[in-house]
C-alpha cells in the first residue's frame, strides 16, 4: 500500500503536460543503444524510512528509456540530482509503463530538451509531427544524433506537450497545417515486396517515374 | 511530364511493401513529409511510410480523417474495388494472382489450351497466306 504524500499523489499521469510542469525527465547513460523503441515509464520513488524520518516523501517521475530496467536507473540518476538520495538507500514504489491515448490522431509535440555539446549545455526546442509521443521522442534522439551529434546519454528532456496547431513554431510542422494538403510524390522507390526476393544484379534498369 | 497522382486525402493507394502488401489503402491524413496516416476498411488505422505506397489514380472524397463507417461510405460511394478491378493495374495483378495459384493439373490444362490457340492461329496463318499467294 502506497502511503500518499499530500503532495505527490500517486496517480495516473495526464498525458497533456501542464505547461508548469517542471519534473524532469531522465536519459539513461548506455554507450551504445541496442534498442531505439522508446517507452515512456511513471516511476515513483522514496528514500527509505530511517529514524529521523519515518515518512520520507515520495516523487515521482516520467522518463523515456527502452525499458523498464534502464527507466528505473534514469529515475536515480535525476533523483540523486535533485534529492539527497541514491538508489543505496532508497527504493522504487512502482514503475508503470504510460502508453499512448490516442495513436491513431496525429499531434504535434514541442520537445524542450537540454542537451550536452562539445562546448557547454544547451537548451533548446523542437517539434515533431506524429502519431504517439514515444514516436516523436525517438525522432528527436535521433535527429540530435544526426544534426548535433548528441548521443543519447547527453540528452535530458525537460518538457514535452502536445501543442494546438495555432501554437506551433517551426515552419517543418506547420507546412502540414493544412486540410487540402496535395503534393506529388517525385521519385518511385523500386524495390522487391521482401528482402528475401532481393538479388544483386537485374536485368533491366528500374522504371522511377511515379 | 507534369505529375498526375497526387498525395492528398483520399488518394487511394496500394501497399507494395510489408504486412499489408498488395492491399489497397486510402491516405487519410498526411502526417509529414515521409509518413501518412492510412485506413482501409479492414484494418486498423495507422501511419505508413510513402516508401510502401504506390498511388493509384482512384481518389474518394472525404475529409481529413474520417470516421470507419463515413469511409466505408465513400469507398462504396466512389464504387473504388469496380474501379480498381477494371483498371489495367488491377486486372492485371488479378492475373498475377491467379497465375500463382494454379497447381500442375491447371498448368497442364493451360498448356493444352496454349497449343490449341497456337493452332488455330496458324491455320488462320496459313489461309491468309493462300489468299495472298493465289
Amino acid at each position: 500500500m502506497i502511503r500518499d504524500d499530500t503532495r505527490n499523489r500517486f496517480s495516473f499521469p495526464k498525458l497533456v503536460e501542464n505547461p508548469r510542469d517542471r519534473s524532469f525527465l531522465a536519459s539513461w547513460c548506455f554507450p551504445v543503444e541496442y534498442s531505439v523503441s522508446f517507452h515512456q515509464y511513471q516511476v515513483v520513488g522514496r528514500a527509505l524510512p530511517s529514524e529521523s524520518d519515518e515518512h520520507p516523501k515520495i516523487y515521482r517521475m516520467k522518463l523515456w528509456a527502452t525499458n523498464e530496467v534502464r527507466a528505473k536507473s534514469k529515475f536515480w540518476y535525476f533523483l540523486r540530482k535533485l534529492k539527497k538520495v541514491k538508489k543505496s538507500n532508497g527504493q522504487v514504489l512502482a514503475i508503470n509503463e504510460i502508453f499512448e491515448k490516442s495513436p491513431t490522431k496525429i499531434k504535434n509535440y514541442g520537445i524542450w530538451l537540454r542537451y550536452q555539446s562539445r562546448t557547454g549545455y544547451h537548451n533548446m526546442y523542437k517539434e515533431y509531427r506524429d502519431t504517439t509521443l514515444n514516436g516523436a521522442v525517438e525522432h528527436m534522439y535521433n535527429e540530435m544524433a544526426s544534426r548535433h551529434r548528441v548521443r543519447f546519454p547527453c540528452i535530458q528532456i525537460i518538457k514535452t506537450a502536445t501543442i494546438p496547431a495555432k501554437l506551433c513554431k517551426r515552419e517543418s510542422s506547420k507546412q502540414f497545417h493544412d486540410s487540402h494538403i496535395k503534393f506529388p510524390l517525385v521519385f518511385k522507390k523500386v524495390r522487391p515486396p521482401s528482402r528475401k526476393l532481393k538479388t544483386t544484379y537485374k536485368a533491366s534498369r528500374p522504371n522511377l517515374f511515379m | 511530364m507534369p505529375f498526375k497522382r497526387y498525395v492528398e486525402i483520399g488518394r487511394v493507394a496500394l501497399v507494395n511493401y510489408g504486412k499489408d502488401y498488395g492491399n489497397l489503402v486510402v491516405i487519410v491524413d498526411v502526417i509529414d513529409q515521409t509518413r501518412a496516416l492510412v485506413d482501409a476498411p479492414d484494418m486498423v488505422r495507422s501511419q505508413m511510410n510513402f516508401k510502401r505506397l504506390s498511388l493509384t489514380d482512384i481518389k474518394i472524397d472525404i475529409k481529413r480523417v474520417p470516421k470507419k463507417k463515413t469511409l466505408i461510405a465513400a469507398m462504396e460511394a466512389a464504387d473504388v474495388k469496380n474501379k480498381w478491378e477494371n483498371s489495367s493495374w488491377g486486372r492485371k495483378l488479378i492475373v498475377q494472382k491467379r497465375r500463382a495459384s494454379l497447381n500442375d493439373f491447371d498448368r497442364f490444362k493451360l498448356m493444352l489450351a496454349k497449343i490449341k490457340r497456337g493452332g488455330a492461329i496458324r491455320q488462320e496463318i496459313a489461309k491468309l497466306k493462300k489468299q495472298s499467294a493465289s
